[in-house]
């Protein structure tokens, strides 16, 4: 269905420039935002990362000081 | 601009301005200094403008947009017309007086002119007399010096203009600064200066001025006269009032913010104002009693070294005042002030309606809206230009640096349908920039 491509291509493209708004990068330069992409999406991955590697175990531990408390 | 920092002018640029002005400002001036090719009246034309190398250097085009609408002019009364019958006076004295006048205002350049249009000003504002100067920023900067030096003390508000911050640090007296349109820390500094007098010798001050202005053009607030003149009768301080905005454009029948809030002209003891906003022309005026008019035309810088106004200039205010006044005959200066009202009104009921933030007295025809993302400052005024509507977009330093605003100045010569064509340019835009940041509910039902 074209019609719903488009529409959903339209709306990913909208919330990119909203990004770039917000982030003030829409005044930058071409190479400028290439340089700050690279560098904001490898801070957001090494949070991803560390979120996944760490947050499971704080809970686990946090259960069992829970549970040898009670 | 380094070589003024060590003297008393107001700084324009510091080192976080610097900072800014190479970072932000050169990505989006394309925004600001755009050539205008026409009268700057509801529409007007711009000449097109491109950049190669992202806004360090621009070149012409060679085209004209034509048509565009203007919110950005100061235009309030809808002066700045060319009809040819409307200016007749204009070219007449044109013919006669030619367009310089060469001269001081205490050597050869007072004119007859000059005369008729300060008698006129008295009438218009109700006060004893008046005095006239080529230049609007100039009144403020060259005659606070004179009425106030070494050993007094000005009370300024926070968010005034350049003009009256330049004049009070030229002349030396000890300035303090209240919270914007606050009553209480206005008072709180008043009672602090009469109890405790100069810093060090304890003193009685020679004299408090208090200096205030009649709209403010960045925020479109409308100062709180009233109790302004309570507080300076009980403290016994001089009150200084800058109508630059409000002159010709709030009040009954345009006579600026004295006459909005019915109070008397006596109780202002300097009312200052420009002919550059609802006039259509230049320069200022001061005016207030014979006494200090007689003064300030013998002690003001502006009147012994500054040229005088020029003739086809002054009959340009003169017509105006007399439109507005109704002596030439017509209504059709009260009709434009009602038209003013009635488009400031609409205009704030429909933006308030839509979600948008709006700062600023319902009354007043400055209309800020705000934008508060720097990176959405240049994006709104392009997308603007693209639909043919031209705004004026303001960031830092005039205002905070997370505050920027488009502002909006409303004409009495705007029709409904501009302004609807505005509005719902401003809706979609508002949608597309997610700029409707209010948060108060909306009717789902406003045409009701």
């Amino acid at each position: 269905f074209p019609q719903v491509r488009l529409h959903v291509k339209d709306y990913l493209y909208w919330l990119y420039y909203q990004y770039l708004l917000i982030t003030c990068c829409y005044v930058l330069e071409p190479w400028e935002q290439s340089m700050f992409h690279t560098i904001f999406i490898t801070v957001f991955a090494m949070v991803v990362y560390t979120a996944y590697v760490f947050i499971p175990i704080h809970i686990h531990l946090l259960f069992i000081v829970q549970l040898n408390q009670t | 601009m380094y070589m003024f920092s060590n003297q008393d002018f107001v700084p324009l640029y510091q080192d976080f301005e610097n900072f800014y002005t190479r970072n932000l400002y050169m990505r989006i001036r394309d925004n600001w200094n755009r050539p205008i090719c026409s009268v700057p009246g509801p529409q007007f034309d711009l000449m097109e403008r491109v950049t190669d190398d992202f806004n360090w250097t621009f070149r012409f085009t060679g085209r004209t947009i034509k048509d565009v609408i203007n919110m950005g002019s100061y235009n309030y009364l809808g002066f700045a017309e060319t009809e040819a019958n409307a200016l007749k006076t204009v070219a007449d004295v044109l013919q006669n007086y030619g367009t310089g006048v060469c001269s001081t205002r205490q050597e050869m350049g007072n004119l007859d002119k000059h005369v008729e249009l300060e008698n006129l000003v008295a009438q218009f504002l109700d006060v004893e007399a008046a005095m006239v100067f080529g230049m609007g920023f100039a009144t403020n900067s060259m005659n606070i010096p004179s009425l106030v030096g070494k050993g007094c003390l000005i009370l300024s508000d926070e968010l005034n203009h350049t003009s009256l911050v330049l004049g009070a640090r030229l002349s030396g007296a000890t300035i303090r600064i209240f919270k914007h349109n606050n009553m209480q820390s206005l008072e709180k500094l008043l009672r602090d200066a009469v109890a405790y007098g100069q810093p060090r010798s304890r003193r009685a001050w020679k004299k408090i001025l208090i200096l205030v202005e009649g709209i403010y053009s960045m925020e479109g607030s409308i100062v709180r006269l009233p109790e302004i003149v309570a507080l300076k009768k009980r403290y016994k301080a001089y009150l200084y009032l800058d109508e630059a905005h409000s002159i010709g454009a709030v009040g009954p029948t345009g006579r600026g913010v004295v006459e909005y809030f019915g109070m008397n002209p006596e109780d202002v003891d300097v009312l200052m104002g420009t002919f550059t906003k609802s006039f259509g022309a230049a320069g200022g005026y001061i005016a207030g009693k014979k006494e200090l008019v007689d003064f300030l035309r013998t002690h003001s810088h502006s009147a012994i070294y500054a040229t005088s106004m020029c003739p086809p200039v002054a009959e340009q205010i003169i017509r105006a005042m007399k439109c507005v006044m109704g002596l030439d005959g017509t209504t059709q200066g009260l009709q434009r002030v009602h038209q003013l009202g009635e488009n400031t009104r609409y205009f704030r009921r429909r933006l308030h309606e839509m979600g948008f933030i709006v700062y600023g007295n319902d009354d007043s025809p400055v209309v800020p809206l705000l934008l508060y993302m720097p990176g959405k400052i240049g994006a709104f005024a392009r997308h603007m230009l693209t639909k043919n509507i031209g705004v004026v977009v303001v960031g830092f330093p005039a205002t905070p640096i997370a505050e920027s605003r488009a502002r909006f100045c409303v004409s009495a010569a705007h029709t409904r349908e501009m302004l609807d064509t505005v509005l719902n340019a401003l809706d979609e835009l508002g949608d597309f920039l997610q700029l409707k940041y209010s948060r108060h509910s909306r009717s789902s039902r406003p045409e009701l």
